[in-house]
């Protein structure tokens, strides 16, 4: 049999992660079981970047509850995991009457929700921050930050797996099965013999001998416990455990990303009022860490879960929705576009949001804490929403600290925004810091490697741009694309032809020109 | 940090980088640095393995390493100083040139600083191609420097779109490497690259051409499996009805390069948003006194042969600025109607001056005349102009009749 772990995390995005990272503060054995080939490959890296306050959602709700929680306590998540992130606050911009009326309606959900400090002020106070954001009053929301959902994600991600999870890529679990161990087997209950079979899934006691056989593309794997981090996957993999009642609702969002000569304009999130009913908050503008801008999303109900397209119709839509709120929005700017997918449980004929399902099913599913739905502000809670999975497992079992949990892990260095002084002496100590591999980003050969050699390490081209930034520039791998591919190949002994852009097939090369 | 003086720092080894070098070094110069960000100077020269380089220059027809090697010569019997691996990261006004290598952060203060950064090509992203993001989709540059520099085939059943002279000259490099492409598609009206491009990429091969086309989706969750292309009207717009699906692995951009101008930006050169390369005078000073430019970083060129030149001439300019100073260029030049922009944007009116321009579509049989206060100053007449190619004109100064600013202009009759 193969090992049994004591929990299996289902899904590699920023749920997940966070997930992994909480339970390695326990003496558990944790397994992450990936479909794509890396860490934060879906929603959690096709997304607007922003640290939500939390008054967008229902007072009461888990949305609102962990929203609030995420941010208020993101520091210290930052501060250890050293994740890059800045609160810049967020204006939320009006033009009519009816717009105030909103956005009243919005501080007062917001006071409820708990936050401090957010305000309606006049265009004088927009002109301040932002005299480039269109609109003629606001509400003010002071503690919305923007991160590097990236760095979040591979953070927790890193932090778990030096904490001893273990990740398993290209895993895509297509089957899951309860059961019990018995020694060293496993019997599921279909196998079971009568009076053999334990009364744990029809009565939910707990059995310290129940668990799972979680069968994968790459192997099967056994576990005690199974959480559903599996995002646009989560209703699948709830089906698989027993809990037939979701349907998720793939929703598109398309972005343009804006060239970073525009970045002095806007140095905050600029949204619209958000009409909640599309399901979305509205065609908005967010500076990036590193001086881009996004424009987007569209909110658009699609039938696949994986079709990322970019579409005219929506990209017209971009430029003329973003320019009510930022004029300045030329199409000589675009880099680049992009589209997320949000796992919606609100059908598209409804619309809004349905509040996340956080749950322990024991009558259908036992030892299984299932998660579906975690769509926007589910990046801002990740780690609450870890905290929750942990108090409901804590309610089944008790969890014994792991006294060698170390919560620090550290970025790779950036060589970019450092001084002359630090520069050198970067380069003094390693000279691939002197070797420029990203002319647009001034991404330098230490911070490849790093990010090919480093826990779980890259050993895809997007692997790569995600860990250090590096072909995210104007001229988009143009120049340093062809640098990198070799890097990879040779650190990771890829020939050529298995040499992937980013999901399996996404094939580079058809091989050598000619034979050496 | 060590701050090393220099009469003049060039960033950039590539044609234009290396004949402003050889040049500056034979009008007597002798403290003269390049800065070169890969391992060997040449620049993009490296991977144009194709020939047709030089025959303006040395009236023969080389490879491009071949023709870089010649001003490579010339830059090692000069005993000029160039240092490789160093790529420069700051450019201050005052002329502080930072570099990173591996044997450190290097630092310069320099008297005259030329650019000749060259340029990029623009991108699917600048572009907002609609549809998936499969891997496959190259630009013409990036998919030679794999195949050239890195004996990478990038695919097999190519689709190419736009017109411009590298994805030409890719059609005939995939081709000749066993792969099958399809098509060029160019959105414009006429073609983008030059005619001999056409002659023996394209036609040579039997690889047609279609014009007013363009690509209008992209399929392919992994890789590409397909790209949609329509035809476009005068506003090139797609004419709906007209979408044509071509099933293929590779697509390749051949649609604009853009002058390389993040460090002339650092130091506060203003741009010309024409050719989006710095506003230069006649002696291609940009707006910031002491520094200069040429070559594709000014603005594109049709042929390197014409980037040695350019950098030739500015290199006489910078000799002179270095000895003696230049006089204040006060006239400027507007242009008109077709033509698309002039370099350089502003004279002195004290010299003879050649002005290169481009026309923005293709004319036959048209004028360009030269004007100063409703005056003619200068009459060319030209059977045929192409937005390919990029032409010159002279402009003696004996013809001007006043300090008042010349417009440059096409008639037909």
């Amino acid at each position: 049999m193969n090992p049994r772990y004591d929990v299996l995390v289902i899904g590699a995005g920023v749920v997940g992660c966070s997930v992994a990272r909480e339970l390695s503060r326990y003496r558990l054995s944790i397994g992450v079981l990936e479909k794509g080939p890396d860490v934060c490959m879906e929603t959690s890296s096709r997304n607007s970047a922003v640290l939500h306050a939390g008054y967008n959602n229902k007072t009461g709700s888990l949305m609102a509850k962990f929203c609030v929680e995420g941010n208020r306590t993101f520091d210290q998540a930052a501060k250890e995991l050293d994740i890059p992130y800045r609160r810049t606050g967020k204006l939320v911009v009006g033009f009519t009457d009816e717009d105030r009326e909103k956005l009243e309606g919005l501080k007062e959900q917001g006071e409820r929700n708990g936050i401090e400090g957010i305000k309606i002020v006049e265009r004088d106070f927009i002109d301040r921050k932002a005299p480039y954001v269109g609109g003629n009053f606001a509400m003010w929301s002071p503690t919305t930050a923007i991160l590097s959902p990236f760095q979040f994600t591979f953070g927790m991600a890193e932090n778990a797996a030096s904490n001893g999870a273990r990740f398993f890529f290209d895993s895509e679990v297509t089957g899951i099965t309860h059961g019990h161990f018995h020694g060293s087997s496993f019997v599921p209950d279909f196998q079971a013999q009568a009076g053999e079979k334990s009364s744990e899934a029809a009565s939910g006691a707990y059995d310290p001998d129940g668990g799972y056989l979680v069968e994968t593309k790459s192997g099967q794997f056994f576990c005690r416990w199974v959480i559903n981090c599996a995002g646009l996957g989560s209703d699948k993999i709830s089906s698989m455990l027993g809990i037939d009642e979701y349907t998720l609702y793939p929703c598109r969002g398309e972005y343009f990303i804006l060239d970073r000569n525009l970045s002095h304009m806007l140095p905050l999130p600029a949204y619209p009022v958000p009409n909640i009913k599309t399901g979305g908050l509205g065609i908005h503008l967010t500076p990036t860490l590193d001086g881009n801008i996004m424009v987007g999303p569209s909110t658009e109900y699609i039938d696949s879960r994986e079709d990322y397209s970019a579409t005219q119709a929506v990209m017209d839509m971009l430029i003329e929705d973003g320019g009510r709120i930022f004029p300045y929005l030329k199409k000589e700017s675009f880099i680049r576009n992009f589209a997320g997918i949000r796992p919606k449980l609100a059908p598209p004929g409804v619309g809004g949001f349905h509040d996340f399902v956080i749950e322990r099913r024991d009558s259908l599913a036992p030892h299984a804490v299932n998660l579906v739905g975690i769509e926007s502000p589910g990046l801002t809670s990740a780690v609450p929403i870890a905290h929750e999975v942990i108090r409901l497992m804590k309610e089944v079992e008790p969890l014994a600290e792991n006294p060698d949990f170390n919560p620090i892990r550290r970025r790779i260095v950036t060589f970019r925004d450092k001084s002359p002084e630090e520069q050198a002496r970067l380069i003094a100590e390693n000279p691939d810091y002197g070797d420029i591999i990203c002319r647009c980003e001034t991404i330098t050969k230490a911070e490849v490697l790093a990010a090919i050699r480093g826990p779980l390490g890259a050993k895809t081209v997007t692997g790569v741009k995600y860990r250090c930034r590096a072909m995210m520039g104007r001229c988009q791998g143009g120049y340093c694309q062809p640098k990198i591919t070799e890097l990879l190949m040779e650190e990771k002994g890829i020939r050529p032809e298995d040499l992937t852009y980013e999901r399996r097939g996404s094939y580079l090369f058809t091989g050598e020109v000619r034979e050496k | 940090m060590n701050v090393i003086q220099k009469q003049v720092i060039i960033i950039g080894g590539g044609p234009g980088g290396l004949a402003a070098a050889a040049e500056l070094k034979k009008k007597g110069v002798e403290q003269i640095l390049i800065l070169e960000r890969e391992h060997t100077p040449g620049g993009i020269l490296r991977q144009c393995i194709h020939d047709g380089f030089g025959l303006t220059r040395f009236g023969e027809t080389l490879s491009g390493p071949e023709y870089a090697q010649r001003f490579i010569d010339q830059v090692h019997e000069l005993g000029i100083e160039i240092v490789t691996d160093a790529t420069v990261i700051g450019l201050t006004e005052d002329r502080l040139v930072t570099a990173a290598s591996r044997n450190g952060l290097l630092q310069y203060q320099a008297d005259a600083v030329i650019l000749t950064m060259g340029c990029r090509e623009r991108t699917r992203g600048a572009l907002s191609i609609p549809g998936e993001r499969p891997s496959g989709v190259f630009t013409a540059g990036t998919a030679q420097a794999y195949i050239n520099l890195k004996n990478k085939m990038v695919g097999k059943n190519v689709i190419i779109l736009g017109s411009g002279d590298i994805g030409m000259i890719m059609a005939r490099r995939m081709t000749l490497e066993g792969a099958h492409v399809q098509a060029v598609f160019e959105i414009q009206p006429y073609p983008s690259g030059l005619p001999r491009n056409i002659e023996q990429c394209l036609n040579d091969y039997h690889i047609p051409l279609y014009l007013s086309h363009t690509v209008t989706n992209i399929k392919g969750h992994n890789r590409l499996e397909a790209v949609t292309v329509s035809q476009v009207d005068e506003h090139l717009k797609s004419i709906p009805g007209t979408e044509k699906e071509y099933a293929c692995d590779t697509l390749i951009l051949s649609v604009g390069l853009i002058p390389e101008n993040e460090l002339s930006l650092m130091a506060g050169v203003t741009l010309d948003p024409r050719t989006k390369g710095a506003v230069v005078d006649e002696a291609y000073q940009t707006s910031v006194p002491g520094i200069f430019a040429a070559g594709n970083v000014l603005h594109v060129h049709d042929l390197v042969d014409f980037v040695s030149l350019e950098a030739e001439r500015l290199a006489d300019s910078v000799a002179a600025y270095l000895e003696h100073g230049l006089t204040p260029a006060e006239i400027s030049i507007e242009t008109e109607g077709l033509i698309g922009y002039t370099v350089p944007q502003k004279i002195s009116g004290t010299r003879d001056v050649t002005l290169s321009f481009r026309p923005r579509k293709p004319m036959r049989d048209c004028w360009v005349e030269i004007r100063q206060d409703d005056t003619c100053l200068v009459r060319k007449k030209y059977s045929r102009l192409l937005p390919a190619e990029m032409e010159n004109i002279s402009l003696p100064a004996d013809k001007l009749v006043s300090k008042s600013r010349i417009k440059v202009v096409t008639s037909i009759e």
